[in-house]
């Protein structure tokens, strides 16, 4: 009798793995086909017909400017991860290491300030920005960028860096090391699942945001993938679905194999963000 | 020796600080900070005109609108610009009142140094070493974060609107708080300021609840001994975590749509298609599903962490004293991942609140609403402030909910923090 219920559970669980898989995969699997289907009507087509073409990824790279998108996307990437982590470990460092006057209260807004996107403030930001010349500037942007994930990231740096014994940089200091020496050599090399989590964080989130590029890119050579693919949904031309279907595939594979290739990574980002404060 | 006779009486007479900043300081041979003052000083001497008329327009906000003469046009004044530069000015003003007062208060108790420049600098480094590494993280966040926060205070209490209000072709006039009191006065903002506030935290509570119990049911589903190709699996349900959002949510808004393929399968049964995306309610739970289906991943990856840090002891202890395995996860299992999660609830709670995308990609915040202003059933308040300034540049009225969504925010931050720290007193108790 108990061995049956077990049995029972068992193939219950099965069916809820099964149940799940059919529904992130079926949209997935639609998608796929919809790339490769010929002809430019996506809904027309069930899910049972096969017929395959490439003529999809061909005009994507010949009558759009994907590949420019795709360049620009990926170059704002880049540099919001390198910036980011610079800026992201030193700041946290400073907080999990030193002290200094009014550093709770610091803690406290920065709590506080990392709720808010930066887009609540955007007629301000826009503003700033072109005070600054920087609207329809990748620096415009990255600024936005790196200052909105700051308190959020450094305050998730700060608790991996907190767990890291004290014991270890005061054995440091002794034997005459340096701040930058304790920082590069000994906090760094202890802080990589979290230097990953950080760097794969800040390297997706301009593949994701759609809001500030729409407003601080304005010239269609400078536009993201985000822009670029919403229009052609928003216009609401079949043509442009498909040219959607194959290019938001090719912006999603790179990420997900990041996402599935640092996945111990991420588990320990999530955790360590989470649990610990 | 010389050096320090002399000194006495520089200190107990006025201080030379007071009139040239930083002169003391360098005469004490205080090099660093002589020359940091100094510079302030010489900066403020040559901007201080242009800081008086920033603060004098900050309160005028300009006086002389764009207008024709013939043909030409002339430029007037562009009030925003006035704004955020009075803003800047008083920000420069405070900082070097603050900085001239450091300066005297320094200057009073400075005794002469007797280190060269060379020592100075490797003094001043190690000491401020926190101080001089903190600086770029903190103008930035001062520049982009808080600026921008202050700014839009001040833009909720002027009359910056469409039609009558935009610059640079007309001016903008300070207005109290009447934006305050008509949103919450006059009908039309009122009720739609109440039901896209309601449905906002609905959205929110609801999506990170589901997210939540379902990412918990999918990580205790992979923890399962019994079950094989955890890897596999696991890879599987991590895929919407691992998709961009935003173009999961635009295939979604293609699927669902009045005549996309899952309307066309559901037509093939024979049954009329579902307004998934344009039924005011259906929208809403279309909204809060697909909410789920891009949120669950997070926690269940989270809540699969979680689950290796409760100890095996407590499990296998219960088994001694004949407990169930459903008593096992009502009196181990939840409370332990209740206890390590609720954190990160606060925070989906709060990321929800402002999710833009997952509203704004599917629905464009639709079907559209007639009783409400400039939002349709399934806006957000961010997605409504993001149409109030882009499509109707209300900036004012945007500005107000913006605080509102600050104000609201901030208590739950706050909250948060001091849930926080009575935990951390409850562990050292123990």
């Amino acid at each position: 009798m108990n061995k049956l219920m077990h049995k029972a559970g068992v193939f219950a669980v099965y069916l809820l793995l099964i149940f799940n898989a059919v529904v992130v995969l079926g949209p997935i699997a639609w998608t796929v086909m919809a790339s490769f289907k010929p002809g430019v009507n996506l809904f027309s087509s069930s899910f049972t017909d096969f017929s395959f073409t490439l003529d999809h990824y061909r005009a994507l790279f010949t009558d759009t400017p994907y590949l420019q998108w795709y360049a620009n996307t990926f170059v704002l990437a880049f540099s919001n991860m390198a910036i980011s982590i610079i800026v992201v470990t030193m700041t946290a460092f400073i907080f999990s290491r030193y002290r200094f006057k009014g550093k709770r209260n610091v803690m406290m807004g920065i709590l506080v300030i990392q709720m808010f996107p930066a887009f609540l403030s955007i007629t301000a930001i826009y503003v700033l920005l072109s005070k600054l010349n920087l609207i329809d500037t990748f620096a415009g942007l990255l600024f936005v960028y790196v200052t909105g994930s700051l308190p959020f990231m450094t305050w998730l740096v700060k608790g991996y860096f907190d767990a890291i014994p004290t014991s270890l940089d005061e054995a440091a200091k002794i034997d005459g090391a340096g701040h930058l020496t304790i920082f590069f050599e000994i906090i760094l090399p202890l802080a990589k699942p979290i230097l990953v989590f950080v760097g794969l964080t800040s390297f997706t989130a301009p593949w994701m945001d759609f809001i500030l590029p729409t407003l601080i890119l304005r010239s269609e050579e400078k536009m993201t993938l985000a822009v670029g693919i919403f229009q052609w949904i928003a216009s609401n031309s079949a043509e442009n679905y498909t040219l959607f279907s194959a290019g938001a595939l090719l912006v999603a594979i790179p990420i997900t194999l990041l996402f599935v290739a640092t996945q111990k990574h991420i588990t320990v980002g999530l955790v360590s963000g989470a649990v610990k404060e | 020796m010389a050096i320090t006779m002399d000194q006495p009486k520089v200190a107990n007479r006025l201080p030379l600080s007071v009139f040239l900043m930083g002169g003391t300081q360098l005469l004490n041979r205080h090099y660093i900070k002589g020359c940091f003052y100094l510079l302030v000083q010489i900066l403020l001497v040559l901007f201080a005109a242009d800081l008086l008329s920033a603060l004098k327009g900050f309160i005028t906000l300009g006086d002389t609108a764009q207008h024709r003469v013939g043909f030409k046009i002339i430029h007037g004044d562009h009030s925003i610009h006035m704004l955020v530069e009075g803003v800047l000015a008083i920000f420069l003003t405070v900082a070097f009142l603050f900085a001239y007062l450091l300066n005297i208060k320094d200057a009073v108790t400075i005794t002469p140094s007797t280190i060269s420049l060379k020592q100075q600098l490797r003094a001043f480094y190690d000491e401020h070493f926190a101080l001089i590494m903190l600086t770029p993280a903190g103008i930035a966040a001062l520049a982009f974060i808080i600026l921008p926060i202050l700014i839009t205070v001040l833009v909720s209490l002027t009359n910056y609107a469409a039609p009558a209000h935009i610059p640079p072709k007309n001016l903008v006039d300070w207005v109290g708080f009447r934006n305050f009191l008509s949103l919450f006065e006059l009908k039309i903002w009122s009720s739609t300021l109440l039901g896209v506030g309601s449905w906002t935290v609905i959205w929110a509570v609801c999506s990170t609840i589901f997210t939540f119990g379902f990412g918990f049911v999918l990580a205790l589903a992979l923890s399962n001994r019994d079950i094989a190709g955890k890897k596999v699996w696991r890879v599987i349900f991590m895929l919407p975590y691992a998709i961009p959002a935003f173009v999961s949510l635009l295939i979604f808004r293609l699927l669902l749509n009045g005549i996309g393929p899952i309307n066309s399968i559901i037509n093939s049964f024979g049954i009329e298609s579902i307004p998934f995306l344009s039924d005011p309610v259906l929208a809403k739970v279309t909204v809060i599903v697909i909410g789920v289906w891009t949120g669950a991943p997070y926690f269940m990856l989270l809540i699969a962490g979680a689950l290796t840090n409760i100890p095996k002891e407590l499990y296998e202890a219960s088994e001694v004293d004949g407990a169930s395995r459903f008593q096992q996860f009502r009196e181990i299992t939840l409370p332990m991942i209740l206890h390590q999660v609720a954190p990160s609830l606060v925070m989906t709670f709060a990321f929800n609140f402002n999710n833009f995308g997952a509203v704004y990609l599917l629905t464009e915040g639709g079907p559209i609403n007639p009783e409400y202003r400039f939002a349709g059933h399934t806006d957000i308040l961010i997605t409504w402030i993001y149409k109030l300034t882009l499509d109707f540049q209300q900036y004012n009225v945007a500005a107000v909910v913006s605080i509102i969504i600050f104000l609201f925010l901030s208590l739950i931050a706050i909250w948060q923090f001091r849930r926080m720290n009575s935990f951390k007193t409850d562990v050292s108790m123990r």
